[in-house]
């Protein structure tokens, strides 16, 4: 199977297709990429199946898409960041 | 066929397994189906899978029940081949409505992974296959990145093929754990512990029932061999009190219980691991049954004998009506398809032509109603909540302010605690923290009548109804 790479926070990291952004970060050791708003406490992928919205992160300038859900395209900006408010 | 009249259609929401069987049964009896999905590919979560073009050479490895999916998907194939199903992926859908004046439904759904764009599908009748999600109860370190859901780990094995973490304690109550264990361990990671507060004694109680479902067994059987090859141990009666870790998960503790549910002081023992699975028991989805105004008993959307809720042209099948497996889903599903094929066209079902399913599904509900007691987190978990413990995961709510809101401010609901402290209105809307909330307020877990079943856009909302997407009565 032929990879490609999206970056997180400026680093290059591989991911396969349709794979999500939150498998593509697991597998590069990045268990967490957001913090909270009030405690500042990290956070990353707990439910896996879009519901608990922990996994929050932008991508390609879009803020708060949940990583358990979206396919890790080539190419994708990828940031960690804090939570913004909706 | 019949040429004269336009096809009757239906809307079938998820494309689980319930979704999947009651597509199949409808389309075969010549409703025209649109099979609307939030997934990119059939299966929902149960039969998830790797995306094709990850090229996994043997995706049954994580699978039981493989054979029983290849008959979904060849059947759904087929439909989509003869233009008896519309299959639309990507499609999360946030509402469903009853057309005025017209009659129908409109179901609502945002597109594509963005979820930026709705749009509106119309069809005669809809049956709900929304599914479940997991229940997970809070204890100290539960926010540390490194937990997961039982279900979520699945879901990054099955869909990702990615091992979390190398060395996991899967943890909580429920038949979930054994195949997620196994799962792990079979991926190659190091399994620590398999931590289960039921009591196996327990179960010496529904021998009778459990007898009666040789399946079962053999495939609890089929795990613990899995898991004997592993070397994973199954650890009963125990229950995880801590997890350990700065910036993310190093360390889990658990504790022995209690006949009464109540931690057993001087029984930690700690494990080293990078993940914890853990998971207690499944939720039914409601969201969509709620917002047509079907009734729901105790957190299960209400139905007959034939799949019907109690408003007219709404069918609901599946984890939705009831948290029971895949078989469950699979009768249920089937039932609900032939249900609305005839009622569609005006004819009353004779429930002879599915007696074997019929069979299978009560069947299946005595062993959810045997097992569903005996799989129970402990009774005295809200114990272990230190005051710092976060509840609300989105609010960041801790136990302290929860507790303050019951034991002072006099909250005996949890929507009077929801007001005072904000736990359940953040980004999940309470599906996080709800059964920990009612169960800290002292009070019965209930259904959270959500207007919409996930979130929407204000500019999508603000839009004027749009009928010019594609329907399947056009």
């Amino acid at each position: 199977m032929s990879g490609h790479t999206v970056t997180f926070d400026g680093r290059e990291i591989p991911a396969l297709p349709g794979q999500t952004v939150a498998a593509a970060l697991w597998s590069a050791g990045i268990t967490a990429w957001r913090t909270t708003r009030w405690g500042g406490e990290p956070r990353g992928v707990f439910c896996g199946i879009g519901v608990c919205f922990d996994c929050l992160v932008e991508i390609n300038g879009r803020a708060n898409q949940r990583a358990c859900l979206v396919p890790a395209a080539p190419g994708d900006v990828i940031r960690s960041g804090d939570e913004d408010v909706a | 066929m019949t040429p004269e009249a336009p096809p009757r259609t239906l809307a079938v929401i998820g494309a689980g397994p319930a979704g999947l069987a009651a597509a199949l049964a409808a389309a075969q009896r010549d409703l025209r189906v649109t099979l609307i999905d939030s997934a990119p590919q059939a299966g929902g979560q149960f039969y998830r899978r790797p995306a094709a073009a990850l090229g996994a050479r043997r995706p049954q490895a994580l699978h039981h029940q493989w054979r029983t999916w290849e008959r979904l998907r060849d059947g759904l194939a087929e439909q989509i081949a003869a233009g008896g199903i519309t299959h639309l992926t990507e499609h999360h859908v946030w509402f469903v409505e009853r057309v005025e004046g017209e009659g129908g439904f409109a179901v609502q759904a945002l597109i594509g992974p963005e979820q930026q764009e709705s749009v509106a599908l119309r069809a005669d009748a809809v049956l709900l296959a929304t599914g479940g999600y997991e229940k997970v109860l809070p204890f100290p370190g539960w926010t540390l990145p490194g937990v997961v859901t039982a279900g979520g780990a699945q879901a990054m094995l099955k869909g990702g093929l990615v091992l979390p973490g190398r060395t996991a304690v899967v943890a909580g109550t429920g038949p979930l754990l054994m195949p997620v264990a196994a799962g792990l361990a079979g991926a190659g990671a190091e399994v620590a512990a398999l931590v289960e507060s039921a009591d196996p004694k327990a179960f010496a109680r529904h021998a009778a029932t459990l007898a009666a479902h040789p399946d079962k067994l053999a495939e609890a059987a089929r795990y613990g061999v899995q898991l004997l090859r592993h070397r994973v141990r199954l650890t009963p009666r125990h229950t995880v009190v801590q997890a350990h870790g700065k910036a993310s998960l190093e360390a889990v503790t658990i504790a022995a219980l209690d006949p009464a549910g109540r931690v057993r002081p001087g029984t930690e023992r700690r494990f080293r691991c990078d993940t914890l699975a853990v998971g207690h028991g499944m939720l039914p989805h409601t969201d969509l049954a709620e917002g047509l105004g079907c009734r729901v008993d105790g957190l299960n959307v209400a139905v007959d004998a034939e799949q019907r809720t109690d408003v007219p042209g709404v069918w609901a099948a599946g984890e939705a009506t009831g948290i029971g497996g895949a078989a469950l889903s699979l009768a249920e599903g089937h039932i609900a398809g032939r249900s609305a094929a005839a009622r569609l066209r005006g004819r009353t079902p004779d429930p002879r032509a599915w007696a074997a399913a019929a069979k299978s599904r009560t069947k299946a509900r005595e062993f959810a109603a045997a097992i569903s007691p005996v799989y129970a987190p402990p009774a005295h978990w809200a114990e272990q909540l230190r005051d710092d413990t976060l509840v609300c995961r989105c609010e960041e709510v801790p136990a302290s302010a929860v507790r303050e809101a019951v034991d002072e401010l006099g909250a005996t609901d949890a929507r009077s605690v929801k007001l005072l402290t904000r736990a359940g209105m953040g980004w999940c809307q309470g599906r996080m923290c709800s059964a920990a909330v009612a169960g800290l307020a002292g009070c019965e877990e209930r259904s959270a009548r959500r207007p919409f079943a996930r979130p929407v856009p204000l500019g999508v909302l603000a839009q004027t109804p749009d009928e010019d997407e594609p329907t399947p009565s056009s």
